[in-house]
């Protein structure tokens, strides 16, 4: 057999829950890349592995137990280790990561892998876990029978890495004869005769393991996706072969299995030993209590809590910070720029889109921390594992349950977490509905519609109003989700409900190296995914709520600045010449000594009378401190109402009034209308714009009282109130299941590959919330509580 | 009996895997073959899936797809 110097790419490949990725990130270190195979949702990580001279790339394959795919996802591991995978070189040797306490099962992908043909080594990992089950394993047997180099490893200490390298570098440099297999000879002879037939009838060049897996896979999906690119003759080819074969053997799986699991037996026959007495691992005791009745919910409970209760004091005042420094930069950045359209652009646009994207990463950032813990220990699988029963039922698994519940606090991050769901019908319906989880961006919405105009009473004595009304927005979303889930996987998700076959890993310390590379690598895909897209939308909007800017309120308003200013002066003159002695109008010089002097007295920090001050001064100071807030009142109200009339007069408020025909059946006026447009790239908007529309500026908040008492007093054309609780509540209910956030459709197109389903989520949702906000507003009317 | 109807603690040995499709693909290369020895370990709390031992480690399944392997009490 002819073994030659490798130049492409080692790939790692092995089981789910091997410690592969933290092997990878060990060999690898800072040199690795994440990208994207064509084609397909799978994540292409990649890197470079140090050897003892010179370097060889790597890629590390997604976990698997099998090359038999039932989805186009699974494809990628045959495909990349076939060379047939487009966006990378073909394969030059296998690195197999292989779990010590689980080697039967591992030994049934290394069976399969062996018929590939490459050179291969294993990494025998997690060792140290074998030992305390009291397995012993005679790693030189077993390197002996499959015959390539086998190293025992435990990837989180630095245990066998430097002989794995070794090995490494003898694969690489041609010294590990490639892998034969010895297994199915005469299907694979089948398998090779038709890839030939494929060969010369369509002049391309199919590897013959592909065909063996078309022709043994019962599933059908790697014959359905040949069948699709050589037509129906092939497939009929296909399906002749198959049955003579099946005649020959029977089911062909149950041929592959047996034939396959029968060899493992042989190999590992006196290579493991087991122990006399089964030890109960410490693994197992935890189980006992995390699986059990009811402490298995405690804990679940328990753990969601910690995850929501970091979120809200560590992230919020991390968030709160890098607010101030964003609206410092603002502010050191704008009092360079003379006023007019450029400051605007980059105060309002370019620094307020760059804070808006900063401003979620401590939040997303400690999801993401959380989320690696818990799959890396192994939690995960335990928390799926509690509550498939309930997510069976809209056909949807336990799975799905970590990436819902994080999209309560946040859906980039939950969305991104549904990489740990197998079978892409299932993740994406997730990712469908993860957006009607309440996240902590329509918090605010909440927050100031309640306490605004939802009472304080008490229901039945116990249940405070105002609660009730949160606990049910929250709950809006849930309910709907779970309608939408199930008619999606009637629909368009529609199929064969996919195995849930979870292993429970037993486990393991998280290695916080793994751990860190998954938070950095998620944290930069965000800021540059999402990132972009909420940068350009914030500029639009605020474009849309710049432009055009009539000269003719510009003016209006200069001129009334003008007269105050004008007045203001005036006031100061008569004051100060009640003061002098002087007769008579005062001269230019005299007024700025005297306003000089009593900007002396000004700098002294207190109200009350500097020590030793004549009486007349006092008065004097007392009556100019007066004056001048009134002054500075006067001039903010004006730039308020400015700003208001402008914002009116914009794009954004012309839409507003378009839009109020629409908006009216909802119980809506123009400014919510225009409120609410101008929050669909990010929820949190509708607040600084509902503060500019009723004249208070752009810096209020969901606790600001000068903005409830505005919503309070606002009516419409026709003199009754603006904001009655009918109103308040299809407000809320909108926001509630209205898709308002540029990030999570960004990240729905990434994690989906495709513009439908995110332009589908956004159709789908924004129809809901305003039948929902319909519904609420006539239902609550109807019932009185207007 | 099929699987399912083990209770926790319980032993049995498998005589074969029924069905088709993905789920039976998958049973077959997961080790649930025939002569293979499994345990049933516990039910989920809420009664599905089932968590089962075999060849040195855990593995969940529902209840329907249990239902799928027979087996051999001892």
């Amino acid at each position: 057999m002819n073994s030659s110097v490798i130049t492409g790419p080692i790939a790692v490949v092995g089981n789910p829950n091997t410690g592969k990725t933290t092997l990878f990130n060990a060999l690898t270190g800072l040199s690795q890349r994440t990208g994207n195979f064509p084609g397909c949702t799978v994540e292409k990580k990649t890197g470079r592995i140090t050897l003892d001279k010179g370097v060889i790339n790597a890629v590390d394959l997604p976990g698997t137990y099998s090359l038999a795919a039932v989805s186009l996802d699974e494809l990628v591991v045959p495909d990349v280790l076939l060379g047939v995978q487009e966006g990378i070189e073909p394969v030059g040797g296998i690195l197999v990561v292989a779990d010590a306490c689980a080697l039967h099962r591992n030994l049934y992908l290394v069976s399969q892998l062996m018929e590939l043909g490459r050179p291969m080594v294993m990494a025998l990992n997690m060792m140290d876990l074998a030992h305390e089950q009291g397995l012993e394993i005679n790693v030189d047997l077993l390197s002996e029978r499959l015959g390539f180099p086998v190293i025992a490893t435990h990837a989180g200490k630095a245990d066998g890495l430097a002989e794995l390298r070794l090995a490494l570098r003898r694969m690489v440099d041609g010294k590990v004869s490639p892998t034969k297999g010895t297994l199915l000879q005469d299907c694979h002879r089948k398998a090779e005769e038709l890839a030939g037939h494929l060969a010369t009838e369509h002049q391309t060049t199919l590897p013959a393991n592909l065909v063996f897996r078309a022709l043994f896979d019962e599933s059908g999906f790697a014959a359905e996706h040949l069948g699709e690119r050589f037509g129906n003759d092939f497939t009929e080819h296909l399906l002749e072969t198959r049955r003579e074969l099946e005649a020959e053997h029977g089911r062909l799986i149950e041929l592959e299995t047996r034939t396959r699991y029968q060899w493992v037996r042989d190999l590992l026959d006196s290579v493991i030993t087991q122990p006399q007495v089964k030890v109960t691992t410490r693994s197992e005791r935890i189980d006992q209590f995390l699986t059990h009745k009811v402490w298995g919910f405690v804990a679940l409970l328990a753990i969601l809590t910690v995850l929501f209760q970091t979120i809200y004091t560590w992230a919020g005042p991390l968030m709160d910070g890098i607010e101030g420094m964003v609206g410092a930069l603002g502010g050191a950045i704008g009092s360079l720029l003379p006023e007019g359209m450029l400051h605007s652009l980059v105060v309002d646009g370019v620094i307020a889109g760059v804070g808006a994207v900063l401003v979620f990463l401590p939040q997303i950032l400690l999801l993401f921390l959380f989320i690696a813990v818990l799959e890396d220990c192994g939690y995960m699988a335990r928390a799926a594992f509690l509550m498939d029963r309930i997510f069976s039922k809209v056909g949807l698994s336990g799975k799905s349950l970590i990436p819902l519940l994080s999209s309560f606090a946040c859906a980039v991050p939950g969305i991104m977490a549904t990489r740990t769901i197998p079978h892409p019908r299932d993740r994406f319906t997730t990712i469908f509905v993860a957006p009607l989880m309440s996240c902590s961006a329509r918090l605010p919405v909440y927050v100031i519609m309640i306490s605004a105009f939802i009472p304080a009473k008490t229901v039945m004595g116990v249940f405070g109003l105002q609660g009730l009304t949160l606990l049910g927005m929250y709950l809006v979303g849930v309910v709907v989700a779970v309608p939408t889930a199930w008619v999606l996987k009637k629909t368009l998700l529609k199929g064969e409900t996919p195995p849930f076959l979870m292993e429970l890993p037993s486990f393991k310390q998280p290695s916080i190296r793994t751990v860190g590379m998954r938070v950095f690598h998620s944290g930069m895909a965000f800021v540059s995914r999402a990132g972009t897209v909420i940068m350009a939308v914030t500029i639009l909007v605020w474009a849309m709520g710049y432009f055009p800017r009539p000269v003719e309120i510009t003016q209006q308003y200069d001129h009334q600045k003008t007269l105050a200013e004008a007045a203001h002066l005036q006031a100061e003159a008569e004051m100060l010449s009640a003061y002098l002695p002087e007769s008579g109008p005062l001269s230019l010089e005299a007024m700025t000594r005297i306003r000089e002097t009593s900007q002396e007295l000004a700098g002294l920090d207190t109200y009350l009378a500097p020590e030793g001050a004549a009486p007349g001064l006092v008065a004097l100071y007392a009556d100019w401190q007066t004056e001048n807030m009134r002054y500075a009142d006067e001039v903010n109200q004006l730039e308020a109402d400015e700003s208001g009339d402008l914002l009116r007069a914009s794009y954004l408020g012309r839409m507003g009034q378009v839009v109020e025909p629409l908006v009216t059946p909802l119980g809506w006026d123009w400014r919510i209308g225009m409120a609410t447009i101008a929050s669909f790239p990010a929820r949190e908007i509708i607040i600084a714009t509902l503060g500019v529309i009723f004249n208070l500026g752009a810096d209020q908040d969901e606790e600001s009282d000068s903005l409830k008492d505005a919503l309070h007093a606002s009516v419409r054309k026709d003199g009754t109130k603006l904001f009655t609780i009918p109103v308040a509540l299809s407000i809320m209910v909108f926001f509630a299941l209205c898709a308002q956030c540029a990030a999570t459709l960004a990240t729905i197109k990434k994690e989906t590959d495709s513009w439908m389903w995110p332009v589908l989520s956004f159709a789908y949702m924004t129809s809901l919330a305003y039948a929902a906000s319909f519904a609420v507003y006539h239902l609550t009317t109807a019932l009185g509580w207007g | 009996m099929t699987l399912n109807s083990l209770t926790p603690g319980q032993t049995g040995t498998i005589k074969c895997v029924t069905g088709s499709g993905a789920t039976y693909q998958r049973l077959l290369e997961m080790g649930l073959i025939t002569d293979t020895k499994v345990q049933v370990i516990r039910l989920a709390p809420l009664g599905d899936p089932m968590e089962i031992c075999l060849h040195g480690y855990h593995l969940s399944l529902r209840k329907n797809e249990a239902a799928m392997v027979e087996v051999v009490h001892e």
